[in-house]
This record gives C-alpha cells, structure tokens and sequence, in this order.
C-alpha cells in the first residue's frame, strides 16, 4: 500500500537527517546561566513571581499563566534568581526573562501533584494539570496545549493524531523520542484520548524513520489504543492541516481551525510531556533538541534544559566548524535566523542548526519568470506569486481576497523559487496588513 | 442633396430637443458647495481626513458631516476657505508637522545582524524586531518614504528618514507607516525636540546606541516651564508648556535633544514705551527682568535666556528682539 499523503503542492528539501539520526540523546550538563523567558508559548507572556536574589527549585514556578491563553514558567534547575529583565528572545526583541545561576544540586520542588490514576481522571483536572505544568505545543508553534484540549462544546472531536512526521530537514529530536521513549508517548496519547473520551488515536510518521514506524507499529498494536500511519516523504507533511489530510481524508475548511473537521494534532513530544505532567507531576522543563548542522563540528540530540544559551549547546556539539553563515533555530524550512548566539532555547526549540557560509543562499533577488513553480509547490493551493506582486503595492484588500491568511509559512515557496523572490517572507508581511486591516473592519 | 441636409437637421433638431428635455427632466440635483469646496481642498487625497479622497471630504463638508478644520494638510488657509465658503467659523488650526524621533545612524547605533529581506521597515520587523540593536531605532527602509503623499520625507545617506519642514503638511501618513512609531505629530512652532523613544534604562540604551536618552533628568530639571518629564528612562517635551527656548539641548550629555532654532534674540526693553506693568517680570522663568511698578523695567542680558515670553506677554509691544544668542545646532531634523 502506497503511504498516505497530502494532495497539494510540497517540497523535497534535501533532509540532512544523516547527521544526526542514529545519534542517541544524550543530556546537556547545565550551563553558568540559564535565561527562561516569560514567553514562551502564544499568548499572554506569564508574569514573574521570583525576584533578584530568590532561591528557587527544579520545576518551581517562576512565572504564572496570565488568563486561559496562557501558561507558567517553571525553573529549569535549583538555584538562585540572578534578575528579572530583557533578555535575548529566540521569537525577536529582548523579552522579560528570570536568569538563573544553577547550584548545582538540582534539587527538585514537589509543587505539582501527580494524579492517582492519570488514566482515569476527570478531564478538567486533566487540563488543570496541563495547563499548571506549563505545556505547549512541542513542534515549535508553542500554542498552550489545554486550549488545544478545551474545545467549545458543541464541537464533537473524534480523531486525535500525534504528530511524529518531523518533516523539517536536519531536525531528529522527534525520531530520537520515539525511537528511546515511545511508552512515554503511548501513555501522554492515553490520556488525550481520555479528554476525549475516546479509545483510539493515531500517530503520522514519515516513511523515512521506518525504525521509529516499526517499533511504535508493535507497541501501539500490543496497547490497542493507537494505529501508526506511515506517511510518504514529502514537506511540509507534518503540517497540521496536511497532516489531518493524509491521515483522515479531510479538509480544513479555509480560514478555520482543525477542530471544524473534528480533529486534535499534537506533536509526539508533547504527548510525553503531557504524561509527565500527570503521572510524576513534573512541569516542562526540558526539551530534546537537535544541535546540527554543517557549521557545527559534531551534530548531536540533547536533552536540554529551558533556558540554555544557545552558545552553550553549539560548545557540546563540538564548536563551529568553517565560517558560520546563518544560526536558525527551528528547521532550515520555518526556522528563525538569529544573530546572537546568547539566545536560550526555549520550550519550542527543536533544533539548533548552523549553517556554514558556503551553504547560505544570498543570490540577489530576480524577477519573476512567471514559472508557477511556487503555486504547483503550495500546499495549501495558494498563489504566492501572486500574493507577492499584490502586497508590493499594498493592494491588503486583494490580497484578503486570495486568502493571504490561509498561508501556513512553510516555505515551500520560497524554497522552489528560481528567481530567489523572498515569497513567503512577502506573504507573511501580507497576513499582517491583513489582520490589521480586518481588525480595523475595513 | 437638399433631402438629405433636411432629414438630418430634422433628426439633429430633435435629438437636441429630447437631450434639452432629458437634461430639465433629470437633472441630479448636486449641492453648488461641493464643486466650490473641491475646489479649495489640495486635490492630493491622502485620506488624513479619513475620507476616500478629497471629493468625499466635499460631500462631507457640505453635508456638515465633517469639520471646516478636517483637511489637515490643507492647514489654516483651507480651512478658512472652507468655512467661507460653508459660512461658518473655521475655528483654530495648528499646523502639525512629522519629526522623527531617532537620530541613531549605524555609526552610533550599529545594526546586530545583516538583514537580507524585503527591504521594508514594516516587513523587517517581523523579523525578530528588525536588524537594529535598539528596538526603538529607525531602520531606514523606507516605510514612511512610500506612504508620503506629499515627498516630504526621505532616508537619508545616513539611513535616518528626515522630514522636509517644507514640504510637510502634518497629515500623518508616516506616523501611520512606521512600525517603530517613532515619527509624531508636533505643532510646527515648536523647534527643540528629544530624538529618542527607548524608554530602557541609561545602560541598556549606552550599549545599543550613542545618541539614545539615558534618562539622566538633566532636562528635566533645567527646563524652567517644567514642560519636560520622564517615562520611565525617557525624556518627554510636553508641546504645550514647550517654548522652545532650548535650554535643555544646552545641557543633553547624549545631544540627544535637537535644537532648530540658529539665532535667538535676547529681550530688550524699550524704555520709553515701558508702562511698567511688570507682567514680563511674572511671566519670565529665569527672573532677569527687574524693575519698580510704573516705573520702566530693565532686562539682565546675563540671565535672559531668550525665551520671549516676556514679548508675548507685553500688553504695548514694548519688547524687542535684544542681543542675539546662538545656542541651537539649527541642523534638519
């Protein structure tokens, strides 16, 4: 049987998973300083409850949700608060941040109770816990994981799908997961299905980890609960609504949310932080996160602590190899370039990958040829060409009307273009002035 | 030959009679004040009267929708025309021009990474803020340029966008455009401002910028009309209490604080029209002018600052232009 996959468009980026996908997790040791941002997931940013000279434990919280959209902070390791103020932020400008000097002890706060029986527990108190261990989507959208799970009412969700595709180039932290914990998956899957009240959920792989499809294949028929679904190569499968496509056959309606087509999509390592939360009362505090890249001299996974300078994990990974060109964290496809190496991962940090000189595209921007490649490549039927001439002369109402806000940002586009034209960069700006203009009601 | 001319001026004739009929029978009725008032207003539509041009502004002033004063490039002059011509009182008008708030060229407030997108301040925002170090400094892409109706701002060589005083007519297309919000609206008689919005400590904008305000107070409490005051870290003119006497640039460790006044003139108290009514004495902030009640009053050139106040406040013109005091750098903004 021929894998499933999305119908439109898509990419095949070279996927420089070789680098690092037989390469076991191992921990990061922690750093001087670790700089845990208040914001780290959408939404409202948490508001800090330490200050200066506070002594706090692992898994204590240092900053509190702000209303539903929003979740806690928690410190990553015991230790003392060395301030409160704008750090670098891996999202953009200088953010509030509570930096951290380790002791060294690591010793463990026991704020947060773990359920008696995580599998048989009230949704709510599901939720609460969610919510309380400070747990978003893992993938790198960071979207607060128990407003995934609190759908209105009368929304009927009858498929749950975990999100094992890891279409990113490069990007392994999921693979590892599922390769060396996939219990800890199984069981977090468990308890959304609970939320749910349903008995069985799925989980997307990309038919190039055939290892992680195999062994999660087994333990997901001897458990019951779950189907693997193999999914074919191709980017970006492991979007959610491409996801929900290749995995249901349905389509998220333009303009709305995966909930109309009665479906929940959470990353894999989500799901096992979800079962931390319930069955240990453990708080996120650490991630996997891949540290590669052709400008790094040894690629490895790492378990890394929130709050990591960045500088700290390129030093584990060997140092720089060659000329740094770019530093992106996330995937070289939706990943953000930053500048200063002082950045710390945070809960959305899947990979850190280092780019040698050599390897940065900076041919000049061209003219369009009109060669449609961006339109066959669009995953979402768009037509990015287009979209860009548009906002290039501010024409925000058309562009509304070619469904900018549809544009998922995976980048296919711009990866396709032979004329170098920065379109979904183009595009992105575009949701903005489109947003602002419908927020004005015009 | 005859026929044909006949049969055709026949056909023309009655042509011309329906469209006479036509023209009478259909005839829209449109307000006379609306082609007058179009007539008046600049014609550019901008749209800072937050109408679909200037024809829907006429309709909407001749509806007494909008107020006499609502073109605001047009300034006074328009509005006195447009009020003539509505029969009403225009009211006040003060004329509004754009100064850009950052000074920072990349020499004193370097970049901190390259950036290599659409160059368009709005769009390089998205990425992480933008490639200046100070989040609050003018990337120099041009936003405010596009959105310009009138060509009367431009990025510079030092990639600082500068207002054309000149051409400026205050209708707030930049102040819309610019993702920093930076550019302000500032009445056009006021000529000292502080070009810095970074509100961060004096330590955080040391280390990303040379020119930046570090919130010392010095301005603060130099201005003798107390039309300074801090937000936060950062220095504020209060454009109401401002007389742009320009002390504060005088005493700004940053030069943070610009002065576009070149000459100013010290007071000099005519003696025979003196009625010695001693208001410039009250009004003067810095007590240089003494003198008994009826009697003439004497200004301390030492002490003048040249504010004027005193001028203004002279109820027989008695005050006028004195030594001249060379205190601003009179640069463009």
């Amino acid at each position: 049987m021929a894998a499933r996959s999305f119908p439109l468009g898509g990419v095949h980026p070279p996927d420089q998973k070789h680098l690092t996908a037989a390469k076991p997790v191992e921990p990061a040791p922690l750093p001087d300083l670790l700089v845990v941002p208040l914001s780290q997931h959408i939404g409202a940013p948490a508001r800090p409850v330490v200050k200066k000279g506070d002594r706090v434990l692992a898994g204590q919280a240092i900053g509190e949700a702000v209303g539903f959209v929003s979740v806690p902070v928690h410190a990553p390791t015991s230790g003392k608060v060395l301030r409160v103020e704008p750090a670098p932020h891996p999202l953009g400008p200088p953010q509030p941040a509570v930096v951290i000097e380790p002791d060294g002890e690591d010793r463990w706060a026991d704020d947060l109770e773990p359920l008696a029986d995580p599998h048989g527990a009230d949704p709510d108190e599901i939720r609460q816990r969610i919510q309380a261990a400070g747990i978003v989507g893992m993938g790198g959208a960071t979207f607060p994981t128990h407003v995934k799970l609190s759908p209105p009412p009368e929304v009927k969700i009858d498929t749950v799908i975990l999100n094992g595709v890891e279409c990113e180039p490069y990007l392994t932290a999921d693979h590892r997961l599922m390769l060396e914990e996939p219990d800890r998956i199984l069981a977090g899957l468990r308890v959304i299905l609970s939320v749910f009240g349903l008995d069985k959920g799925y989980i997307g792989i990309e038919e190039n980890k055939p290892d992680a499809i195999e062994l999660l294949g087994r333990k997901a028929r001897e458990q019951g609960f779950a189907e693997v679904v193999p999914l074919a190569v191709k980017y970006p499968q492991g979007a959610e609504k491409q996801l929900i496509k290749a995995v249901t056959g349905r389509e998220v309606p333009s303009g709305q949310l995966p909930m109309a087509v009665g479906a929940v999509v959470q990353n894999v390592g989500t799901a096992a932080a979800i079962w931390d939360a319930v069955s240990a009362g453990r708080p996120l505090v650490e991630r996997i996160t891949t540290v590669t890249g052709e400008g790094v001299a040894e690629p490895r996974n790492l378990r890394v602590r929130i709050g990591t300078p960045v500088r700290h994990l390129i030093e584990l990974a060997g140092g720089l190899r060659g000329e740094p060109g770019k530093l992106i964290l996330g995937g070289p496809m939706m990943g953000i370039a930053h500048h200063d190496p002082d950045v710390p991962a945070v809960k959305g940090t899947s990979g850190v990958l280092l780019l040698p000189r050599d390897r940065v595209r900076t041919a000049p921007e061209g003219p369009c040829i009109r060669c449609g490649r961006c339109v066959d490549a669009c995953p979402m039927g768009l037509a990015p060409t287009t979209l860009r001439t548009l906002i290039a002369h501010e024409m925000v109402a058309e562009a509304d009307e070619w469904n900018a806000l549809d544009c998922i940002e995976c980048g296919s586009c711009s990866f396709v273009c032979p004329a170098a034209i920065p379109l979904v960069q183009a595009i992105r700006y575009a949701k903005g002035r489109v947003m602002a203009r419908r927020r004005k009601g015009g | 030959m005859i026929p044909a001319v006949g049969v055709l001026g026949l056909l023309g004739l009655l042509a011309a009679l329906g469209l006479a009929v036509a023209s009478l029978r259909f005839r829209v009725e449109v307000d006379p004040r609306v082609e007058q008032l179009e007539g008046v207003l600049p014609g550019v539509n901008c749209g800072a009267c937050g109408y679909a041009g200037c024809s829907a502004l006429a309709q909407a002033l001749a509806e007494g929708k909008a107020a006499p004063t609502a073109c605001i490039p047009g300034g006074p002059d328009v509005a006195q025309a447009v009020a003539g011509i509505l029969g009403v009182d225009a009211g006040e008008t003060v004329q509004r021009v754009a100064v850009v708030h950052c000074k920072g060229s990349p020499d004193v407030a370097p970049d901190r990474g390259r950036y290599a997108g659409i160059p368009d301040c709005r769009a390089a925002t998205l990425v992480g803020g933008g490639p200046k170090q100070c989040p609050y400094g003018c990337m120099g892409l041009g936003s405010c340029e596009r959105a310009c109706p009138f060509d009367a701002i431009h990025v510079g060589p030092d990639r600082l966008a500068h207002v054309d005083r000149e051409k400026c007519t205050g209708c707030g297309a930049c102040v819309e455009a610019c993702p920093k919000r930076i550019i302000d609206l500032v009445p056009a008689d006021r000529l000292v401002y502080i070009r810095c919005t970074n509100p961060h400590r004096g330590k955080a904008v040391k280390a990303v910028c040379s020119v930046g305000c570090i919130g010392c107070r010095r301005c603060e409490k130099t201005c003798p009309f107390g039309a300074i005051s801090m937000d936060r870290d950062l220095a504020r003119i209060d454009p109401e209490k401002c007389t742009s006497c320009g002390l504060c640039a005088t005493v700004c460790p940053t030069s943070t604080i610009d002065d576009l006044v070149e000459v100013r003139y010290r007071a000099r108290i005519d003696e025979d029209a003196c009625i010695g009514c001693t208001k410039c004495a009250k009004v003067c902030p810095v007590d240089a002018i003494g003198g008994e009640r009826k009697q003439p009053h004497r200004v301390d050139p030492e002490k003048c600052i040249a504010c004027s106040q005193c001028t203004e406040a002279c109820p027989v013109n008695a005050i006028h232009e004195g030594e001249p005091l060379v205190r601003g750098q009179g640069e463009a903004a």
